[in-house]
Formats: C-alpha cells, sequence, structure tokens
C-alpha cells in the first residue's frame, strides 16, 4: 500500500474518532442542561432510581460476596509464599473499597443497565416513539435521558458503597471459617485500616461510573440505526463504551486520589 | 394553511425531496400519494421539524414553521403514526392523555383521564381498554389509540402517517370512516400520506401526487381519475407499466 493512503487512512479514524468524542462530549453537556431546565419528570426519575439501583442489587451483591470471597483466598495463598497471610483483611479491605468494589459494580452496571437504556431508547427510536414525543411537545432529551442519568450519577455511588461492604463481608466470611482468622481481629484489622479518601474515592468513582453506564447507553439509544439490527447494533456499542470508558476513568481517577 | 416552498432533502447521496411545493389550505384534507421512498414521511416531518430541511420553506399560517415558541407551535399538531407509535410502558389512558399530563396544556390527572376516555369512545373503543398497556391490543386497536392521541389537545393541523397500512379491510374502512369524520368535526386542517388509494378517496379533499421528489399533480380528489397525468394514471390503477419504474 501507497504510504501516503496509509497515511490517510489513518487520518480518516483519527478525525472519525474525533468527531464521535464531540459528539458523546456535546450529548453529555446537552444532558447535564437538560437536568437543570425544567420540566423535569419526577415520575420517570424514580422509575429509572427503581430501574438502576434497587433491580440492580442483587447482582451487585453477588458479583461483590464471591468476588471478596476469592480475594480472601488469593491474598491467603499468595501471602503465604512469604509468610505474609495475616495481610488477608487489610488487602481485601483495601482492594475491595479502593478498586474492585467501584470497577466491578461499574461493569455490572455497564452490562445490566447500559444494555436495558440503549435497547428500550434504540426501540423507541425505530417505533418512531421518540418522534411522537416530540410532536406532543416533550424534549426526550429532558424526558428520557436526564432522568435515567441522574438517577444512575444517584444510585451507583451507593450501590459501590454496598458492593465494597458485601464484599468485604465475602472476604470476613472466608477468611474466618474456611482460613480460621480471628472474627473479632479480621474485623478490627479491617476498620483501622481503612482511610476516609478510600471510601471518598470509591463513591466518586460510583458516581462517575453510574453517569458514564446511563450516558452511554441513552447515546447509542438515540443514535440508533433503522430495525432490529441497529437496535442490537446500538446495545452492543453502548455496553462496549461504557466498559471502556468506565477503565479508562478509573485509571484516571486512580491516579488522582492516590499518585498525589 | 399549510404551504412548503422548493423544499429540498437529501440523506447522503439520495436526494429525496428535491423542490417540493404544496399548498394545504385551512380546513381542508389533503392526502400526498405516492410509492415507497418517494419522501412523502419526510415532507410531513419537515413540517413537524422533525427533519430539518436542506433549503427551501414551510410556512403555517403564513409564518415561518419552527419560527418562534416550539412547544406552542407543536401544541396546534396532532400526529397519528404508521406504527402507532404508542408508549409501551404507559397504558392506553396515560398515552390519550399525554399531552394533557405535561406541559402548557396540563389538567388535572382526573380529568385528563375523562378526556382519554372520551376520545377512546369517540373512536370507537370502550372505557376498560383504558387501563390495558398497548402491547395488550390488536393492530387495529392500537392505531385507533394512536388516533385518540393525534386529537385528545383538539389540535387545528392533523397529520395521518400511512393511516391504514397493516389493517385488513374492514379495519381500514373503520380507521378511514373515522379519521374523515373526525377531521370534519373539528373542521381541522389535515395531511394524510398514504398508497392505499381507497384510503383516498375516502379522506380527502385533495390529492398531491409525489415522484421524484416532486409534486407531480395535485387537484381536488374529484378529478383525479381525469387528470390526463401519466404519473398520477399509473400510481392510481396500479399498472406496472408506465412512466414510474416498478424497480426503484
Amino acid at each position: 500500500m501507497n504510504p501516503l493512503d496509509l497515511l490517510a487512512r489513518l487520518g480518516r479514524m483519527a478525525l472519525a474518532a474525533l468527531a464521535s468524542i464531540g459528539r458523546v462530549a456535546l450529548f453529555a453537556i446537552s444532558t447535564f442542561t437538560n437536568m437543570l431546565r425544567p420540566p423535569y419528570y419526577p415520575r420517570e426519575f424514580a422509575l429509572s432510581l427503581l430501574q438502576i439501583g434497587w433491580l440492580s442489587l442483587p447482582v451487585v451483591a453477588l458479583t461483590a460476596v464471591f468476588t471478596g470471597g476469592a480475594l480472601a483466598l488469593q491474598i491467603y495463598a499468595g501471602g503465604a509464599r512469604f509468610n505474609a497471610e495475616a495481610v488477608v483483611p487489610q488487602i481485601v479491605a483495601i482492594g475491595m473499597v479502593r478498586e474492585l468494589g467501584p470497577v466491578l459494580v461499574g461493569l455490572m452496571i455497564a452490562a445490566r443497565v447500559t444494555s436495558s437504556i440503549a435497547a428500550e431508547i434504540a426501540t423507541m427510536k425505530v417505533t418512531e416513539q421518540i418522534d411522537a414525543l416530540v410532536t406532543l411537545s416533550t424534549n426526550p432529551m429532558q424526558y428520557l435521558v436526564a432522568p435515567r442519568v441522574l438517577a444512575a450519577l444517584v444510585t451507583v455511588p451507593v450501590l459501590v458503597g454496598i458492593g465494597d461492604i458485601i464484599g468485604i463481608a465475602g472476604g470476613y466470611t472466608v477468611a474466618v471459617h474456611n482460613l480460621d482468622f480471628n472474627a473479632a481481629a479480621y474485623l478490627k484489622n479491617t476498620v483501622d485500616f481503612l482511610e476516609p479518601l478510600d471510601v471518598i474515592s470509591s463513591l466518586v468513582k460510583g458516581a462517575f461510573f453510574g453517569t458514564i453506564a446511563a450516558t452511554m447507553g441513552c447515546y447509542y439509544g438515540m443514535q440508533s440505526g433503522r430495525g432490529a439490527q441497529g437496535v442490537g447494533r446500538a446495545t452492543k456499542s453502548s455496553v462496549e463504551a461504557a466498559a471502556v470508558l468506565i477503565l479508562a476513568t478509573n485509571f484516571v481517577l486512580t491516579g488522582v486520589f492516590f499518585s498525589l | 394553511m399549510i404551504k412548503m416552498d422548493n423544499v429540498h432533502k437529501a440523506f447522503g447521496d439520495n436526494r429525496v425531496l428535491q423542490g417540493l411545493n404544496l399548498e394545504i389550505p385551512k380546513g381542508s384534507s389533503m392526502v400526498i400519494i405516492g410509492g415507497s421512498g418517494t419522501g412523502k414521511s419526510v415532507a410531513l416531518k419537515c413540517v413537524l421539524g422533525l427533519i430539518t430541511p436542506d433549503s427551501g420553506e414551510i410556512f403555517v399560517d403564513g409564518k415561518p414553521a419552527g419560527a418562534g415558541d416550539r412547544d406552542a407551535f407543536l401544541a396546534r399538531f396532532g400526529m397519528l403514526f404508521q406504527g402507532g407509535a404508542l408508549f409501551d410502558s404507559l397504558p392506553v389512558w396515560q398515552n390519550v392523555a399525554f399531552r394533557l399530563l405535561r406541559g402548557q396544556l396540563k389538567r388535572p390527572v382526573e380529568e385528563a383521564r375523562a378526556i382519554a376516555i372520551e376520545k377512546l369512545r369517540r373512536v370507537g373503543l370502550k372505557p376498560d381498554v383504558a387501563d390495558r398497556l398497548p402491547a395488550e391490543l390488536s393492530g387495529g386497536m392500537q392505531k385507533r389509540v394512536g388516533l385518540a392521541r393525534a386529537i385528545a389537545a383538539e389540535p387545528e393541523i392533523i397529520f395521518f402517517d400511512e393511516p391504514t397500512t397493516g389493517l385488513d379491510p374492514i379495519m381500514s374502512g373503520v380507521i378511514n370512516d373515522l379519521i374523515r369524520e373526525i377531521v370534519v368535526e373539528m373542521g381541522a386542517t389535515a395531511m394524510t400520506i398514504t398508497h392505499d388509494m381507497t384510503s383516498v378517496r375516502a379522506i380527502a379533499d385533495n390529492v398531491a401526487m409525489l415522484h421524484d421528489g416532486v409534486i407531480k399533480w395535485t387537484g381536488p380528489v374529484a378529478e383525479m381519475d381525469d387528470s390526463g397525468d401519466p404519473y398520477l394514471d399509473q400510481f392510481i390503477h396500479g399498472r406496472a407499466e408506465g412512466p414510474i419504474e416498478a424497480v426503484r
């Protein structure tokens, strides 16, 4: 291939990527301005709280408890190589709260909520329900997008907090019942070792990840192409984008909180 | 009155509207006919501002469409969508009363529900349908709910996008009669797009034939059969031979 052709192709790809980033950024800005501007739709917000928050609890709890338990086993087995088995409570606590809790909850929300929002809004677009909203003098950004993103912004930090606690409880259960740790000492070590910044970073990450998950679901739903294929593509793209953005944001936030 | 003046719209290389000119007098029922993919729905959505034309102007009662308060502009319209476009998550009565439950036309919930039930009755549906979800209704019932929603706020202008598509002939006749009755009763300006000639004869005061992005013929429905226009003749008689290519 001619080097100039290759360069042109790379240039086109870079421009397309930048245009996509620009479109998502404009969509996010529009979402936040519509969140602040009346009319407000409390019923839609309450339904979104239920869908995103309450109904995600079982999957978040199961993910956290198994991860906490597995983490305890791994740390015990790994620590045994250099006689450091006693650090299980501390590493489980810091691992769950700083990293695994927010990331795994974020990814589970991306899988469950982002896909659901994208499929729902894309279907509404394909069946002209979005057009119908406009003809009924209702702004889809205010009626569909803003309540979902706001609900995710509010509920995902709570889910992360719950996930952190359940993950630590999973580690505690394994450590106390399988690895013969003293229950009171385990709890004391956990509480003593965690710092306020650990918890704050966990909750802030949750807020970012929730916002990303819902925004990506809404964006790809609203951009959906026609037909079943369009809905499928919107759903797949939304989950991919949300997952990658969550992991990238996690890296940046970890740097901001703990590298200073 | 609705006036479309030299409206152009393209999607990529596909030039859908290529200088559309059309006038719909106030209180009249205009039916736009034409083959699939000729831009009928695009023309209708351009008036509502759901699609922005590339060039040309659209006027409603002499004022540019979309100028001024958009909510007030849209409040003058009702629209029946091709597939009904009912909101899956809301019961039928909330679909019908959607505009009456929020925004500038907001009414108390009980009043909005009463109006919804009255509109459902007007389109031949019993009150017990009100609390059902759209997915629990047949296609014909969904169309009638869509029609009830389109007229719920008593708009001055009503658009009907393929109102009989997917319905059996009897239900199509019911919908056509309802549309005609409602338009006459409300004195509304109506714009219907269809390729169902039975609908055309039942609904239209005037007919416009859209092909290749322009209006090929327009006139009163009574003159349609003797128009002498080869495009219109081929279309209304459903002939494969003629100026309209069968394979597009």
